[in-house]
């Protein structure tokens, strides 16, 4: 049975299975991924990498599509304001 | 077959149309404007959307610092959708030999009385940090800005209509002179006026106009704001908007009122495709990231193209056409149509109504070009 | 970052069950195959996840993919098409370039969502986009699920979230009985839908499924907490943590647009070899006609026989690909949208999610491009693919031509430059 992977979500540590998205590890802490344009929280609609809703800051690199990245052990990520 | 008189037929609905019939409404003229597609669809929807004092001539700088401070004037009254924004220019020179263009240009423009300021190179690094390491300096131009164009025409337009202009949408011209204009769809207008404001389709419609297309290529990226906060132009721009025979790209930058980055800026003669043309895209970027490496890593969204009216003398035309008493010109303006727009439209209703003009006219009457002639020969 | 440059015989874009049956059977006549998909693993949506250990029909086609001479190039996602044989492509380390001799458009479909009051409340997703979060790994046991819209999909998806401990709510489907009746005559033609509907069935006993049903609105302060959906002639609110809503499915075809393709009523148009308008370009899946997993698997494997220079073996599918083309017109048929959904949204409910362009902003507008012009709808990352279809729907408009990237890249790959001599890959081998 894989080890599940920690990674941190707005600075808070959480606990997702071994090949789960970015984007699950946002929903699993209860955090949305993205600020819209007039102040939104917005999450993961698609699920497949075409809605951009899922855009979060990865390891500081900004305006990531959370839905089709692997967490990896460590990441950090946080919400794409 | 409905014959209707004007005063003024404005045709092009872009900035350039859009700011004439503002200016003619204004002085009581009954207009009417009409465009094949939208307002503001042309070459206004291509563009950057910047307001930039040119000193390429003295013409050019006349008239690039009258509109410029018409669109201060304006400022006050434009919705938030025009997003003007005077966050201004700043020319950088990227070795010692442009920083001592840099020093003509602050002499020029001081002549003039448009404020500029020289940075150093430090001064530079402290306000474009994303620009890379070892530049020599920069001239800043505090006065210039950005707007987002579609959106200014749209408001003249309708500020032309709330004084009882007429728009005729999604028609094209089929033909235009001799005090009439007639629409694909057959309908004819008559007026003692005809202006020719369709940028580069304004050859088509009135032979013998020394315009040509010359394409540009734009791409914006996803919101990385603070990423620029001027208006950024190497000082080979203008060496790019010089030639008039080879495909050029130059490094030209602007910060959206959305965070994004707008990047430019590429100049092609004699093609005809609107397709987005790869090589010169990568030229364009290439030369992009050379001035500011961390562009690299930003998003690019999308790639456009679009058609200038570029003139020979890089003049626009502004003024009665020669070969028909009924026919004026506002076109030609290449890269300096946002900018010049709003004087375009003054210097044209000056001509109509007799009134006196801030600058002199002549640079940019259409019958300049016989008069080059007449002086070559 | 890396750069990197390849070359293929034969190429397939998007790795379901379209591009995994034409690489297999590519390869099978003996070429040298390339997959590229930017999932991070093959299966497309319909099998996401999906192991090629098992019995199972996705396994077997699953594990052909892995033991043929075919390299599977995952989480990379093709933006350009800068010259004729040749794709660019953005991978997690850089950049990739792609030449091909021929290529096979496998690009599939995505969802068709529609603005209603709330919907852009986290936790309201796709039915399709819940699906793909809880196989990535989004806990669903317990959690209570509304699953709305339309199409065949909505089944699926909610059999396959109760199987995973989900509780269904309700299921609303806009389509009426009568239509969901005549489409389910339509299935007597094809016993293997027969086996599956039974299955779903026996899967989803007990869910309340609802038809002439509808979203009103998503209601929650800062995240989804029920739904009022239409029930009979009147409304009725569910409380929920998730609403898994999408109306049915439309095809990705900006790559073949991008290319040049000829497209037919929105899908792209191919002959009975998958053949598009564009030479050595063949087209396979839903992106020639919305059809299901079956008529995905006969297409790709069409595509990928006529592609291999074996038109002959591509010729046996001919009846199995008529039978499934019916079935796809029966589909668009009964899950057409009603019209009342062009009055859901209100003046306030946002049409384009990226630029946040409220409805009443967007009524006015007679094109798509006048609207997006001065509003900025569809100049998002993501270039219409969600207010597309909508406005489409909303307000008739017909969309754009397409331009360079089809997918937002980082700015030096879009700036590189095409490679002008690509290098000849073995030639075919094999038999014949």
């Amino acid at each position: 049975m894989p080890e599940p992977i920690t990674v941190t979500v707005n600075g808070r540590s959480v606990a997702v299975g071994a090949g789960a998205t970015v984007a699950a590890a946002m929903m699993i802490s209860e955090s949305h991924c993205r600020k819209s344009v007039l102040g939104e929280p917005r999450s993961p609609l698609c699920g497949m990498g075409i809605c951009f809703e899922c855009r979060a800051v990865i390891d500081g690199i900004p305006h990531c599509r959370s839905c089709q990245i692997v967490c990896a052990a460590g990441m950090e990520i946080s919400t794409d304001e | 077959m409905s014959a209707a008189t004007y005063d003024v037929i404005i045709v092009g609905a872009g900035i350039v149309g859009a700011a004439c019939a503002d200016e003619c409404a204004r002085q009581g003229m009954r207009v009417r404007v009409v465009d094949q597609e939208m307002v503001g669809g042309g070459a206004t929807a291509a563009g950057m959307g910047h307001i930039v004092v040119m000193d390429d001539s003295e013409a050019q700088f006349a008239l690039t610092r009258y509109s410029q401070r018409l669109w201060q004037e304006l400022r006050s009254e434009l919705p938030d959708d025009v997003e003007y924004e005077q966050c201004g220019t700043i020319w950088v020179a990227a070795d010692d030999e442009e920083m001592d263009e840099v020093r003509r240009k602050q002499l020029c423009y001081s002549l003039r009385e448009v404020p500029v300021e020289v940075l150093t190179a430090a001064d530079l690094e402290c306000l474009e940090p994303n620009l890379r390491g070892g530049m020599a300096g920069g001239l800043l131009v505090p006065e210039d800005g950005v707007l987002y164009p579609p959106c200014a025409a749209r408001f003249l337009m309708e500020r032309a209509r709330a004084r009882g202009a007429s728009l005729d949408l999604g028609i094209p011209v089929a033909e235009i002179g001799k005090g009439r204009v007639r629409l694909a769809n057959g309908t004819e207008f008559s007026a003692g006026t005809i202006v020719n404001a369709a940028g580069a389709a304004s050859p088509a419609l009135t032979a013998g106009i020394d315009v040509k297309k010359r394409k540009g290529h734009l791409v914006i990226t996803d919101r990385y704001p603070g990423f620029v906060r001027h208006q950024l132009v190497e000082l080979g721009y203008l060496k790019s908007a010089h030639s008039s025979t080879t495909d050029s790209v130059a490094f030209n930058v602007q910060p959206r009122k959305t965070g994004q980055v707008l990047i430019g800026s590429s100049r092609q003669y004699g093609v005809e495709s609107r397709d987005v043309d790869h090589a010169i895209v990568s030229r364009m970027l290439e030369r992009a990231q050379e001035y500011m490496p961390a562009l690299a890593h930003t998003t690019a969204i999308r790639v456009w193209t679009g058609f200038r009216a570029a003139t020979p003398d890089k003049l626009p035309l502004i003024g009665a056409w020669p070969q028909d008493s009924t026919l004026y010109l506002a076109t030609g303006h290449e890269g300096l149509g946002i900018t010049t727009s709003l004087a375009s439209a003054r210097l044209l209703v000056d001509q109509l109504t007799g009134r006196r003009s801030a600058i002199p006219t002549e640079p940019y009457l259409p019958s300049r070009a016989a008069t080059l002639e007449h002086a070559h020969a | 970052m890396s750069r990197e440059q390849k070359h293929f015989d034969v190429l397939v874009v998007g790795a379901g069950p379209a591009g995994i049956a034409a690489a297999v059977t590519a390869a099978e006549c003996g070429v040298v195959v390339g997959v590229v998909d930017d999932n991070p693993a093959p299966g497309g949506q319909i099998w996401r996840g999906e192991s090629a250990n098992g019995p199972s029909e996705p396994a077997s086609w699953l594990t052909k993919l892995h033991d043929r001479n075919i390299q599977m190039l995952s989480g990379t996602r093709v933006f350009d098409h800068p010259e004729a044989n040749v794709l660019h492509a953005e991978t997690a380390d850089g950049f990739l370039e792609l030449g091909y001799r021929k290529l096979i458009l496998a690009t599939g479909a995505r969802e068709r969502f529609l603005p209603f009051p709330g919907w852009t409340l986290p936790n309201v997703m796709g039915a399709g986009g819940l699906q793909a979060l809880v196989k990535s790994g989004l806990p669903i046991a317990g959690k209570r699920v509304v699953v709305a819209g339309t199409g065949p999909l909505l089944l699926a998806v909610a059999s396959y979230l109760r199987q995973h401990g989900a509780r269904i709510a309700m299921i609303c489907e806009q389509a009426s009985l009568r239509s969901l009746g005549r489409f389910g005559l339509a299935l007597l033609s094809q016993p293997q839908k027969i086996v599956q509907a039974l299955a779903l069935r026996k899967h989803l006993a007990g869910v309340p499924y609802v038809t002439r049903s509808w979203p009103i609105a998503a209601g929650g302060d800062g995240i989804l907490k029920d739904v009022l959906i239409t029930r009979g002639r009147g409304t009725e609110k569910i409380a929920c943590e998730y609403l898994a809503c999408g109306f049915h499915l439309v095809p990705s075809t900006e790559l073949a647009a991008l290319i040049g393709c000829r497209m037919r009523d929105g899908y792209v148009d191919v002959d009975h070899l998958e053949r598009t308008s564009v030479p050595d370009v063949f087209c396979a899946g839903e992106p020639t006609g919305i059809g299901g997993i079956e008529r995905s698997l006969i297409e790709g494997q069409i595509a990928g026989a006529a592609a291999a220079g074996r038109p002959d073996l591509a010729q046996k599918h001919g009846r199995a690909r008529a039978k499934l083309e019916r079935f796809a017109r029966a589909l668009d048929r009964t899950f057409a949208l009603r019209r009342e959904l062009q009055s859901l949204p209100l003046p306030e409910t946002i049409v384009c999610r990226c630029e946040d362009v409220t409805y009443s902003r967007l009524r006015p507008y007679g094109s798509w491009r006048s609207a997006k012009l001065e509003t900025r709808c569809g100049m998002g990352p993501c270039q219409g693919r969600v207010c597309g279809p909508a406005t489409q729907f909303l307000f008739h408009w017909t969309p754009d031509s397409v331009r360079p990237p089809i997918f937002p890249a980082f700015l030096t790959n879009l700036a590189a430059r095409a490679c002008r001599e690509a290098q000849p890959s073995g030639a075919m081998r094999g038999s014949q």
